[in-house]
């Protein structure tokens, strides 16, 4: 776990606060600056000792990142879209200039869904080819294995995964939720529309699932409702009869489900053969684990009326969104999805390239310098913007799974919610 | 932990989860059975024994594909087709590796096994390549989901059913084909007396060929008959593998029968453990029981006693 | 014999071997490589520890184990829970809800460290356990099975389970063991910062000195009457025991051992690397190490090490230009070591290089020509001929000279 105070050290020179009035001023402060810079970019890039002076792989027209995702075994399955996203991203980049006049080149490394090939690959990454940031990992044993790595060549990585909270390094800007983010706004929104008063939590059995729902059980009872059975079953298992039985026992009011994996298919079919109708809502499901990537391995027919709590859908109704999905199945095919992590994905080398022209530089660490506050505008999701501890201010959405795989928005909560990996009254 | 519950909703889950340790059961059966086969006797350990299965579930896939295309007005008997097909599929699959893999290192029993587990790293790539790293969603006809309503309290899942006819299905043409066909007492001859069952006309090698086709054949009847309750994916084999071979190994290798009560033990502990216990707690002490149970019967429940 | 035996302890050919290895791993790699390379180098090395083993009870012993990663992993959990345990101070822990314990244990609602986590404030009585712990889960395996005659086939898919098994334990009990992320964030050893490029360094020249330590008493069994009595065994199990040997002492002896040198390579792995993950016990691992050994030729105690550092390093250089063939390669790699090269990269080595080279490397022995020797040789190695003979002639001929035969599939039951 990382000390927190480490990072507000680092921080510390941040001009950046979250403050609305200021955020104006600079602005407007910031406006003639980045015409200048615009202007002068027309001309010619920055020059390569000025912008990069820790020896990173930047030349005077290129930059190099690295892309670290599973390309083989079991993860693949779930790091595909991510790898895609983020290709997207940089493609669109370089269409439109590059960052600081310098075209993205992108070093891609196969973690093979092995925890010591990333750390082994990451080193790579950071110590051989001394790329600028690192576009990469899913699963939270992925990102523990590789953290250490990050912080002791001081690299930058951009996570994409909705995780289990409970860190904040210097050296990752989070842009998935944690967990407090997709957990409490969508409990909220069950209990106050549904009237659900009692709760069976269910989840793979690790370290995010556990801490989901250890934060989903206290939110629920501080609300004086009531959690009627916790589960959890190994990854990849795939009987799920017993515990539909006891759910049929328990009748509950919602099944809060954290299955991941191979799991999930399996759940969801068997769920449905047992006779409980997702669409009739009683029980009523809720998940955090099932994108619309998911789906497509599950079926839509089986998971028809289930609900998410995710903070994208790829239904948003907004023009980037329009826009994103349109320039992602031009890039990788019609008949693809785009779930809530690959969104995430793509945020990551635009969050970059923001916070590389905010700082003026590639150095590592002028750019984490500069992260804090960093806004996207133009992000599928909507609006977003870093937070001093690295994570994203993001909206929560629940959406309604449909029968052709897409989930329909019925809620969005009204402002951006704050990351709070160290919940306070929730550990 | 019982108390809030009426005594006929109590004997309809007892009920209900009865037929969830069924269940279980003949996914177990029809997992390991395969395997059995082939390690039975062959003496050859199948590595690749969940690509086989994936195999069968991509045949389904393409199969229900094919049929939504070309012949929706039959789509509700697809499944029965895509069975055959995945049994043919991973039968000539089968046959194929035993002619230009297996039958050179018929004599090294432990060369087979590393041999057919590059096997199965190749046939998870070529999946990979084929049908892409995502997950594909096999459809299902109408009438194999859901639940068929026993009494007004005991549901039963209707593609449990459907497995656990299959299974019985499968045991029984097993079976007849091992124990009351001449084919049958010609495996068995080989695998009693190799160079005896030679020197009296039996085509050996023809017969290793089918045997271990035929086990390829059944991991891919199972794997068809899996979309209904699993994932389909490049690497959804090893979800099922580790399993598979806690039952052949628990149940002693080299019998078929064992295969079946280790099934049915493994099954049963473990459904009703998870009934009472959380799911993880439940694969736990079902793991260290039969560990507890290997240690003390290291050759498993049945062993048959072979002369070498 | 036995004179005979001492003498060839080590003979000028092995002898050269060792001195050539020494020389590429303590001399040439250092200054050819950037401390990133060396640590990647010294991180295969570690895998050949437990090639090493296999060489010793699968090669010599016969007996094929899938589990070793079962061996590897237990001495690596037991280094890293010391390390975990050093790095968890009360002071850089002190925003979890219990400082002082590790940080997988705080997230898991636990509140003190459990008993059996105790020993392993000791650096002592840690690497005691990193020797003894999987050396005794390897006794209690082995004797279970081999007193009862088990083996073969079905040995290596009960060690498989039982690596299986292990994993789900692991992975279910994550607040006494970390969970499926493993102990991860491992920086100091007794303060000593060992993800510093000093450290590394350090720690590769140690990890090579133990596995030249490992590798002389391979050295030492294979020349001793213990290693031919091995030989025999796997060959010829009835007849060693009708020669008055209890088979299954044998078996459990090379077995334990095999078991101890793995786990040496899981405290060195898991030093040089800063953690370690259920990932290194399941049944993936455990096959990978078998391909190592078979790559570098299952009879040869230089050959693991070898076959480990070049599948590694094949595996990183292939995955980082080409992800998606890898594992073709992977496959075919296995397919085509055991169809055409049962005995690696060894038996090219035999057969290919060693009969030209210059008479100073056969010494006073007369360089024998191959083919001379498969006339003389007996098809399967016995204790009456030397070892170079043997290793000659079982790669002459694949399909019969192999060290397996028809005793070595299948259930024995008496």
């Amino acid at each position: 776990m990382r000390n927190p105070s480490d990072l507000r050290l680092s921080n510390a020179g941040s001009p950046c606060q979250v403050s609305g009035r200021r955020l104006a001023v600079k602005a407007l402060c910031a406006l003639p600056v980045s015409l200048l810079l615009a202007s002068h970019m027309a001309w010619a890039a920055p020059a390569t000792s000025e912008v990069n002076t820790t020896g990173l792989a930047v030349t005077d027209d290129t930059v190099t990142v690295g892309i670290l995702h599973s390309v083989t075994g079991t993860m693949a399955i779930s790091e595909t879209g991510s790898v895609q996203a983020e290709k997207l991203a940089i493609d669109q980049i370089n269409a439109m200039g590059g960052v600081l006049g310098r075209k993205i080149e992108y070093i891609q490394e196969d973690g093979a869904s092995d925890w010591p090939t990333f750390a082994e690959k990451s080193k790579k990454l950071l110590v051989n080819d001394k790329t600028a940031a690192v576009f990469g990992c899913w699963t939270s044993a992925s990102r523990k294995a590789v953290l250490p790595v990050f912080e002791q060549y001081n690299g930058m990585l951009y996570y994409p995964t909705f995780y289990e909270g409970l860190e904040q390094s210097p050296n990752v800007i989070y842009t998935g939720q944690e967990a407090t983010q997709q957990i409490i706004a969508g409990i909220d929104w069950v209990v106050k529309e549904k009237g659900a008063k009692t709760f069976y939590l269910l989840g793979s059995d690790y370290i995010w699932p556990r801490t989901s729902n250890k934060i989903a059980r206290k939110h629920i009872e501080k609300l004086g409702l009531t959690v009627v059975g916790e589960e959890y079953y190994p990854l990849g298992h795939t009987q799920f009869n017993s515990v539909i039985n006891k759910i049929k026992l328990k009748k509950p009011d919602v099944i809060y489900a954290i299955v991941v994996g191979g799991s999930n298919v399996a759940f969801y079919k068997q769920l449905n053969a047992a006779g409980i109708k997702l669409t009739s809502e009683k029980p009523l499901l809720l998940t955090i684990s099932v994108t619309e990537d998911e789906i497509l391995g599950i079926g839509g027919e089986n998971i028809e009326g289930a609900y998410a709590a995710m903070k994208y859908f790829q239904s948003l109704d907004n023009p980037n969104n329009a826009a994103f999905v349109q320039a992602f199945k031009d890039k990788w095919g019609k008949d693809i999805v785009i779930g809530d992590v690959t969104q995430a994905a793509y945020l990551g080398p635009w969050l970059w390239k923001a916070a590389v022209e905010k700082a003026g530089s590639f150095d590592i660490d002028k750019v984490r310098a500069a992260s804090p506050g960093i806004e996207l505008t133009t992000a599928p999701e909507g609006y977003v913007k870093i937070h001093e501890n690295h994570h994203l201010w993001s909206k929560t959405r629940v959406g309604l799974a449909q029968k052709d795989g897409q989930y329909k928005v019925v809620f969005e909560s009204a402002d951006l919610i704050e990351p709070n990996p160290f919940p306070v009254g929730y550990q | 932990m019982f108390d809030e519950y009426t005594m006929s909703e109590l004997t309809s889950i007892l009920a209900m989860q009865g037929f969830a340790g069924l269940i279980l059961f003949s996914v177990l059966v029809l997992m390991a059975l395969g395997l059995a086969i082939i390690f039975g006797q062959m003496g050859v350990i199948n590595m690749a024994h969940g690509e086989f299965m994936i195999l069968g579930a991509y045949v389904t896939y393409l199969t229900a594909k094919l049929f939504e295309t070309y012949l929706p007005s039959l789509f509700d008997g697809y499944f029965f087709v895509a069975m055959g097909l995945a049994f043919l599929a991973s039968f000539a699959l089968g046959v194929l590796v035993e002619w230009c893999m297996i039958r050179f290192l018929f004599k090294r029993p432990l060369d087979t096994l590393l041999a057919t587990w590059g096997l199965s790293l190749i046939l998870q790539q070529l999946y990979r390549t084929i049908f892409g790293a995502r997950e594909v969603g096999v459809t299902l006809p109408d009438w194999m989901m859901g639940s068929y309503p026993l009494s007004e309290t005991i549901e039963v899942p209707i593609n449990g059913i459907f497995v656990m006819v299959l299974t019985l299905f499968i045991s029984l043409c097993v079976y007849l084909l091992m124990f009351r066909s001449r084919w049958g007492k010609q495996v068995r001859a080989v695998v009693l007396n190799r160079p005896m069952a030679g020197a009296v006309g039996i085509n050996t090698e023809k017969i290793d060929r089918y045997t271990f086709g035929i086990g390829c054949g059944v991991a891919g009847v199972a794997g068809s008959a899996f979309t209904m309750i699993g994932s389909t994916g490049p690497t959804s084999g090893q979800l099922y593998i580790v399993d598979t071979f806690l039952v052949v190994v628990f149940g002693g290798a080299q019998s078929l029968l064992g295969t079946i009560a280790s099934a049915f033990t493994i099954s049963q502990s473990q459904s009703t453990l998870e009934f009472f216990l959380s799911g993880s707690m439940a694969k736990v002490i079902t793991l260290l029981l039969v560990v507890g149970i290997l240690m003390l019967r290291p050759q498993g429940l049945f062993a048959l006693k072979i002369r070498h | 014999m036995q004179e005979r035996a001492k003498a060839l302890f080590m003979p000028r050919q092995d002898l050269i071997g060792f001195a050539v290895l020494a020389l590429i791993l303590i001399v040439i790699l250092p200054l050819i490589l950037d401390v990133f390379r060396l640590n990647l180098v010294g991180k295969y090395l570690t895998y050949s520890f437990v090639a090493l083993g296999l060489v010793l009870c699968w090669g010599y012993g016969g007996i094929l184990s899938l589990g070793q990663g079962l061996f590897f992993g237990l001495g690596g959990y037991c280094m890293a829970m010391f390390l975990k345990l050093e790095a968890s101070d009360p002071v850089s822990t002190k925003i979890q809800s219990t400082p002082g314990i590790p940080d997988f244990m705080d997230w898991n609602q636990i509140t003190a460290i459990p008993w059996w986590w105790q020993p392993f404030n000791s650096l002592t009585l840690s690497l005691i356990a990193v020797v003894l712990v999987p050396t005794l889960f390897a006794f209690i395996i082995s004797v279970a099975m081999f007193k009862r005659r088990v083996g073969g086939v079905y040995f290596a898919i009960i060690t498989q389970a039982l690596a299986a098994i292990l994993t789900i334990l692991i992975i279910g009990q994550q607040g006494y063991t970390g969970g499926v992320n493993g102990i991860t964030d491992l920086r100091t050893l007794l303060g000593w910062d060992i993800r510093s490029d000093n450290a590394k360094l350090v720690l590769y020249f140690v990890n090579c000195i133990l596995l030249f330590g490992c590798l002389l008493i391979a050295q030492f069994i294979r020349k001793n009457k213990l290693g031919r009595i091995l030989v025999a065994m796997r060959d010829r199990e009835e007849r060693v025991r009708f020669s008055g040997y209890d088979v299954a002492n044998f078996k459990i002896f090379v077995f334990c051992l095999a078991a101890a040198i793995s786990s040496v390579g899981g405290a060195m792995f898991t030093l040089q690397v800063g953690f370690m993950s259920p990932s290194f016990v399941g049944i993936v691992p455990s096959i990978e190490m078998v391909i190592f050994c078979a790559v570098g030729g299952r009879l040869s105690i230089l050959g693991a090490v070898y076959g480990s550092l070049l599948v590694n390093w094949a595996k990183t250089s292939f995955s980082e230009s080409f992800p998606e063939l890898w594992l073709f390669a992977m496959g075919a790699l296995f397919i085509g070591v055991v169809m055409a090269f049962p005995n690696g990269l060894a038996s090219l080595f035999l057969r290919y290089i060693e009969p030209y080279l210059p008479a100073w490397y056969h010494g006073k022995a007369k360089p024998v020509q191959p083919a001379e020797v498969v006339e003389k040789a007996p098809l399967t190695s016995t204790d009456t001929q030397p070892e170079t003979a043997t290793s000659k002639s079982t790669e002459k001929q694949s399909d019969e000279t192999v060290p397996v035969n028809s005793l070595e599939g299948g259930v024995y039951v008496d």
